[in-house]
């Protein structure tokens, strides 16, 4: 067992701590406000990312990435995680499933991607699909060559910045003992394509300033050419590239909930009443012990499932816990905070009323707390035929 | 141009100093420890050096313990060559350091050495000067500019009164103020760069320096805790405190 970093990986996580807290907390506060991100902010914090090498980090270095590990990706993001969702989406990380491009679908979306020059978005929600995402009624049907698509997309996030989207799609039904089940396809959609819209979406009560928009497709025609993996083989690239993003909400929520630690200890600390800091209650240490303890156990519930991916080894469980217990966690540890603070807390004076709006998405994205659970019990049930 | 950049390892600026229980110094176990930020000044100084195309080498160095090696591989992750690490569990004094320090530059015979102005541990603010006197180089201190001509460095020094500018003939010793730069975050390539680059260790005797504390530390104690402040109702009863309690008037 070696729990230390190397040099290296401390390196990296110093600076990514500083270029957040110089470069992404100075502007947190306009972007709450208004809701936006002055574009000027957006191509500063992407420039320097680019100029640092940390853009597209997560990517393999024959393709202009850094190759970064699992383990180290997910030191990265833990450090964004203490900034806004909505800056730190330009230090960018491009979907990995882009490593399924092949031929002419490298130069125009994989390269540019991770040159900084192409931003990307995923797109598998719709209104009426959210966990069970195979009942998606966004369909492509053939005609001619080519696919036709029609149906809509919602909760992109991204959306507003990307230059084209990853786009899971209902391809036919196949006939199963257990129902109908549909076949997905993913593909690759240029912005401008005739057909598709990208139109404002909802105003969250999380991560204000990191829109989500809806998609609508009519009669969108794309070429075979636009077809990321397989026809009909979109579980499959979902499956090989999508099963380590848990990790990022996993390893952000424990970035943010050490942010937002150190406002509660340092409150604790400093705080009087009755005639003492309000550290030295019971009531109020006990939290502060509780929520380092939780935090402590999420950080490393997630460094191990990000550690088994690069070992190799079977981690959908792990990761499965790692988003479940860090998501929890940080709603935890986020409400103990705002409580500690008491009335302050709730004012947008302080960001802890921020972090405590922001937890929320968490249990809800990249797969709700109840589908994380599902995968762990099914996981542990399975192999025992039930 | 060789240039030579003294690192110091010190405790984060963002720690909260405390003093040991027992009053010999200020806790240094379980603290986040970083580089001296006016030595960072100094790395980033020198690696714009050498990307200007006027120096040709950048040569870190650092005293102290084991762990100034962590120092030395950030001030080789922002860009520097190659590190000199001089080995010591010893206390070192700024005449110490100086000694050590001219030690090494007699060995590599740098044209500048940068140095921050003063380490924010304990803001002595002495080693650059000693080490231009040990070395009989002239001396820009608390540089906020500095430009290599010919033989010639012109310093532009923060001064009480404003700016001054200084020429020095090279070699010299700069030290750095807060306005020379704004360093670099170390790029992700150079992070993993700085692993492969040497770190050459060395311990005070192998340069033949006595490194003995010239100075004793009777005592390390808290500033005195500042009391609440009070609400006067008039002007008179301000001058009054002021004149008769305060002593200030």
């Amino acid at each position: 067992m070696q729990f230390g970093l190397t040099e290296e990986q401390e390196m990296i996580v110093s600076t990514v701590r500083s270029f957040v807290e110089n470069e992404i907390y100075p502007h947190e506060e306009a972007v709450e406000r208004t809701g936006v991100v002055p574009p000027e902010v957006a191509q500063e914090i992407k420039r320097k990312t680019l100029d640092l090498g940390f853009y597209a980090c997560n990517f393999p270095e024959e393709v202009g990435g850094a190759g970064l590990s699992h383990l180290e990706f997910a030191l990265v993001e833990r450090e964004l995680g203490r900034g806004s969702m909505a800056l730190n989406h330009f230090f960018g990380r491009p979907q990995n499933i882009l490593m399924a491009c092949t031929g002419d679908q490298r130069e125009r979306y994989l390269l540019p991607a991770v040159r900084g020059e192409r931003m990307d978005a995923l797109a598998m929600t719709e209104p009426d699909a959210g966990s069970d995402v195979r009942s998606m009624k966004c369909t492509a049907v053939r005609d001619g060559g080519d696919w036709v698509i029609n149906g809509s997309k919602h909760f992109i996030s991204g959306a507003d910045h990307a230059d084209f989207f990853i786009v899971f799609v209902a391809t036919g039904v196949d006939d199963t003992p257990k129902g109908p089940k549909k076949r997905i396809t993913c593909f690759l959609v240029d912005r401008d394509t005739p057909g598709f819209e990208v139109r404002d979406g909802y105003n969250s009560v999380s991560h204000r300033g990191y829109k989500n928009c809806i998609l609508y497709f009519d009669n969108c025609r794309l070429p075979d050419g636009q077809v990321l993996g397989a026809v009909d083989g979109g579980f499959a690239v979902m499956n090989e590239w999508l099963y380590a993003t848990r990790i990022t909400v996993a390893t952000m929520s424990v970035g943010r909930a050490r942010r937002c630690f150190d406002y509660a200890l340092h409150h604790a600390a400093e705080r009087r009443q009755f005639g003492q800091p309000i550290g030295k209650f019971q009531g109020v240490s006990f939290q502060l012990a509780d929520m380092v303890t939780e935090i402590d156990a999420a950080d490393w519930l997630t460094l191990a499932a990000a550690w088994r991916l690069d070992q190799g080894l079977p981690a959908n469980r792990e990761i499965a816990s790692a988003k479940l217990y860090a998501s929890e966690m940080l709603a935890r540890v986020t409400d103990a905070t705002l409580q500690i603070f008491g009335g302050m807390g709730l004012m947008d004076d302080f960001p802890i009323e921020r972090f405590w709006r922001d937890a929320r998405v968490e249990r809800i994205w990249d797969g709700t707390s109840e589908i994380q659970r599902h995968i762990i019990s099914r996981d542990l049930l399975r192999p025992l035929g039930s | 141009m060789k240039v030579l950049v003294a690192v110091k390892r010190v405790v984060d600026y963002n720690v909260k100093i405390r003093v040991k229980a027992d009053q010999t110094g200020v806790e240094t176990q379980n603290v986040k420890m970083s580089m001296n930020p006016f030595d960072e000044i100094g790395v980033e100084e020198a690696i714009r050096l050498k990307e200007a195309g006027t120096a040709t080498e950048v040569v870190a160095v650092s005293l102290g313990v084991q762990q100034c090696q962590e120092t030395l591989r950030t001030a080789l992750a922002m860009g520097a060559d190659r590190g000199i690490h001089v080995k010591t569990d010893e206390e070192l004094q700024p005449l110490a350091v100086a000694k050590l320090l001219k030690a090494v530059v007699d060995k590599e015979a740098p044209e500048l050495v940068i140095l921050g102005k003063q380490a924010i541990d304990d803001d002595a603010n002495q080693t650059g000067q000693m080490l231009s006197a040990l070395l009989g180089w002239s001396q820009g201190t608390f540089a906020s500019e500095i430009a290599p001509e010919n033989g010639t460095l012109h310093v532009t020094r923060e001064i009480d009164g404003g700016l001054e500018k200084v020429d020095l003939k090279m070699p010299a010793v700069v030290t750095t103020d807060l306005r020379l730069n704004e360093p670099r975050y170390a790029s992700l390539p150079n992070i993993m760069k700085a692993k492969k680059k040497p770190i050459d260790t060395m311990e005070p005797g192998d340069l033949g320096v006595d490194i003995a504390p010239r100075l004793t530390t009777l005592k390390v104690e808290e500033p005195p805790k500042r009391e609440a402040g009070i609400k006067v109702e008039t002007v008179s009863d301000l001058v009054d405190k002021l004149k008769n309690e305060a002593k200030v008037i």
